[in-house]
């Protein structure tokens, strides 16, 4: 300690407090923060995992995004979007796309679980970004349907239609209906907003609430639909259009029949 | 009128004529009682006639002869087909006549039906008032349809198919039944002393008129007129900007991720739906240096050369109202990739980073912006109302 205390006084002594105090809390940030980030359930992924993220990305994707995730003429970059749009994106079929476009078409993944995991992995550790979420996250369990409609009908059914039939955007874009999305994707989209979608991040639309959102988008599907061509749930509107003009048709031709001449049977 | 010569039945015996009653036969007159009776005659025949003691009302003695009449007595008509004596099939008139007796029974079955499917059905619960409906409405229609269709059967195969020519008449009573009207006319105004009694005639005038006058004050009811209701909505200075269903205020460092939208309403207005249809505003979040303020950088829209987009926003959060100008539809569709707000109802097309200036559709104004700002806690608040009226242009809109 007479090492300290003898210099003590000197000019630099300040200096050096302070810087020593700012690595150690430094210090103590980073580990903080890391712990918290590997507490995460889905904050798992290995090197190898990562690596043939890697190599699975520069087969099926660097084409467009570029051979390190950075963007191109022809597609955005993906450094920080996350492992949920990557996950959205795959698992939905859009990506890898078939063509160059504004909008793609949900098909078949052409990817597996364990490839969009790799790339979903390898594209998370670019620049984070929105993880995918855990089975509770999007579980709709003891979820509030009720409001969940009410946060639909606001936010969501101006595109997507007040029971997700979906409907029409501008320039020959479109909503896509929400009829086979998973709980998964609902929640990746709202968090991501893939293609032309706004973005709905946690802190505006709670986790909570995004459950909700998607008890109703799931629940609404098994409701009662009468009808065959129901135009996004309006009820059985075409079979009332075509039963009217049916009847108008008939009722016509049932006028000319009771007015027209018949056989000369009395005369 | 090709049919009214044809050859008919013309020369059937008198005796079959029994079937149909007097008047539908075609009558023979010999021409000199026609010539009398006619109401071509009868302008100038009438008054000769005789005293005429006919109660006014009842039919005139020379109507019942002058359906099938000429006024010329006959001399020059053409010739009216005679009715035939009976359906010229009487096996088939009889399976007629039981269908539409068929028909009438069917028809009363429905009604019964119709009673008592409302005395046993009942309206407790919807499901009850859906099969009460269903029921109700299914007999009365059965009633209605059974009723027609035993109309038309009984039309086409038991009533005679013969087109008879019925001649207009002048319209004009004769003068000795406008005197007779008169006449008596004035004799009940005498007798019910409507004249001689002014006051029992004015206090029912009197009477009668505020009902006259009624209908002015049920039509005051279509007023008043909305006054400055249509400049102003509910925003003012201050007020916190809640998110739409939850009624939960947001910050504008919550509300940070870039392609963000929300609905929003003013504090306390929520649940108060009047309010709501025109204060109804969503914001929009975008990157540093997407929102263009000042003049358009393009060429403005053309009903707006001197558009100047306010810069009203804080931390790239802008707020926009929800009411298209067009027709006053939610324009809530939003495009984070193209930055166009949509109105789904005519496709009118807003710019978001420039004002909301109106890039295609029937609209002719951007969309108002609401001024945002966020207070001492952060929360986004309004910092004054709407700079001009929401929603679609009105008449007296400045």
């Amino acid at each position: 300690m007479s090492w300290i205390t003898a210099r003590r006084r000197h000019p630099a002594a300040g200096y050096v407090v302070i810087a020593s105090v700012l690595v150690i809390i430094g210090t103590a940030y980073a580990v903080i923060t890391s712990g918290a980030a590997s507490a995460s359930p889905q904050a798992t992924p290995n090197s190898a995992q990562i690596a043939d993220g890697r190599n699975l990305f520069v087969e099926e994707c660097a084409t467009c995004h570029g051979l390190y995730a950075q963007g191109t003429a022809d597609a955005p970059s993906l450094i920080g979007v996350g492992a949920a749009a990557v996950n959205f994106q795959v698992t939905t079929g859009r990506m890898p796309a078939a063509e160059l476009g504004a909008e793609n078409d949900r098909k078949p993944p052409r990817l597996n679980a364990t490839q969009t995991a790799a790339i979903a992995a390898y594209i998370q550790s670019l620049g984070g970004g929105p993880t995918v979420p855990s089975a509770a996250q999007v579980s709709t369990s003891g979820a509030d349907v009720g409001l969940g409609q009410q946060l639909f009908v606001a936010d969501c059914a101006a595109c997507h239609n007040f029971v997700g039939a979906g409907g029409a955007l501008t320039y020959g874009k479109y909503a896509p209906p929400l009829t086979a999305s998973t709980p998964t994707q609902i929640y990746e989209a709202m968090l991501t907003g893939p293609e032309a979608m706004p973005v709905f991040n946690d802190l505006t639309i709670t986790p909570q609430e995004k459950r909700d959102i998607i008890a109703y988008v799931t629940q609404v599907r098994s409701e009662p639909n009468p009808g065959g061509f129901s135009l996004g749930r309006v009820g059985p509107v075409t079979e009332g259009l075509v039963a009217f003009l049916g009847l108008l048709l008939f009722m016509v031709l049932a006028a000319l029949w009771i007015t027209a001449k018949h056989g000369k049977a009395h005369e | 009128m090709s049919d009214t010569n044809s050859p008919g039945v013309s020369d059937a015996g008198e005796a079959a004529g029994q079937s149909w009653p007097e008047y539908l036969r075609g009558e023979r007159h010999d021409p000199a009682s026609a010539g009398t009776t006619g109401p071509g005659a009868g302008q100038q025949g009438q008054g000769q006639q005789g005293p005429h003691h006919r109660v006014i009302g009842t039919p005139s003695p020379t109507a019942a002869r002058t359906l099938l009449d000429e006024p010329d007595g006959g001399s020059r008509r053409p010739r009216q087909p005679e009715l035939p004596p009976g359906p010229a099939d009487p096996r088939h008139a009889r399976h007629a006549e039981l269908l539409v007796a068929a028909c009438f029974i069917l028809a009363m079955l429905a009604g019964f039906g119709f009673l008592v499917a409302y005395a046993l059905i009942g309206v407790g619960s919807l499901t009850r008032v859906l099969h009460s409906n269903l029921a109700l409405g299914g007999c009365l229609s059965a009633v209605f349809l059974l009723l027609g269709i035993g109309a038309v059967i009984w039309v086409r195969h038991l009533m005679p198919d013969v087109e008879l020519t019925e001649q207009r008449h002048p319209m004009r009573s004769t003068p000795v039944e406008r005197a007779a009207f008169k006449e008596t006319f004035e004799d009940g105004a005498a007798a019910s002393q409507f004249v001689k009694r002014p006051l029992v005639r004015r206090t029912l005038i009197a009477a009668t008129l505020p009902l006259a006058v009624a209908p002015l004050f049920l039509l005051r009811d279509l007023g008043p007129l909305p006054g400055t209701s249509l400049d102003n909505t509910v925003w003012r200075k201050g007020l916190r900007l809640l998110a739409y269903g939850t009624g939960r205020p947001i910050t504008a460092a919550e509300f940070s991720s870039p392609g963000s939208l929300i609905s929003v309403g003013p504090e306390g207005y929520l649940d108060n739906d009047d309010a709501m249809a025109k204060a109804a505003v969503i914001i929009i979040k975008f990157r540093p240096g997407q929102l263009v303020f000042g003049p358009p950088a393009v060429p403005g829209h053309a009903s707006r050369p001197n558009l100047v987009v306010p810069n009203w926003t804080v931390n790239n959060i802008v707020a926009y109202s929800k009411i298209c100008t067009h027709v006053g539809c939610p324009a809530a569709l939003y495009e984070q990739t193209t930055h166009h707000i949509l109105c789904p109802c005519h496709q009118s097309t807003f710019d978001a980073t420039r004002g909301a200036m109106v890039l295609f559709g029937p609209a002719t104004r951007a969309l108002p912006q609401l001024p945002i700002g966020v207070d001492s806690e952060g929360f986004l608040i309004a910092t004054g109302p709407f700079n001009e009226p929401v929603g679609p242009s009105f008449w007296e809109r400045s």
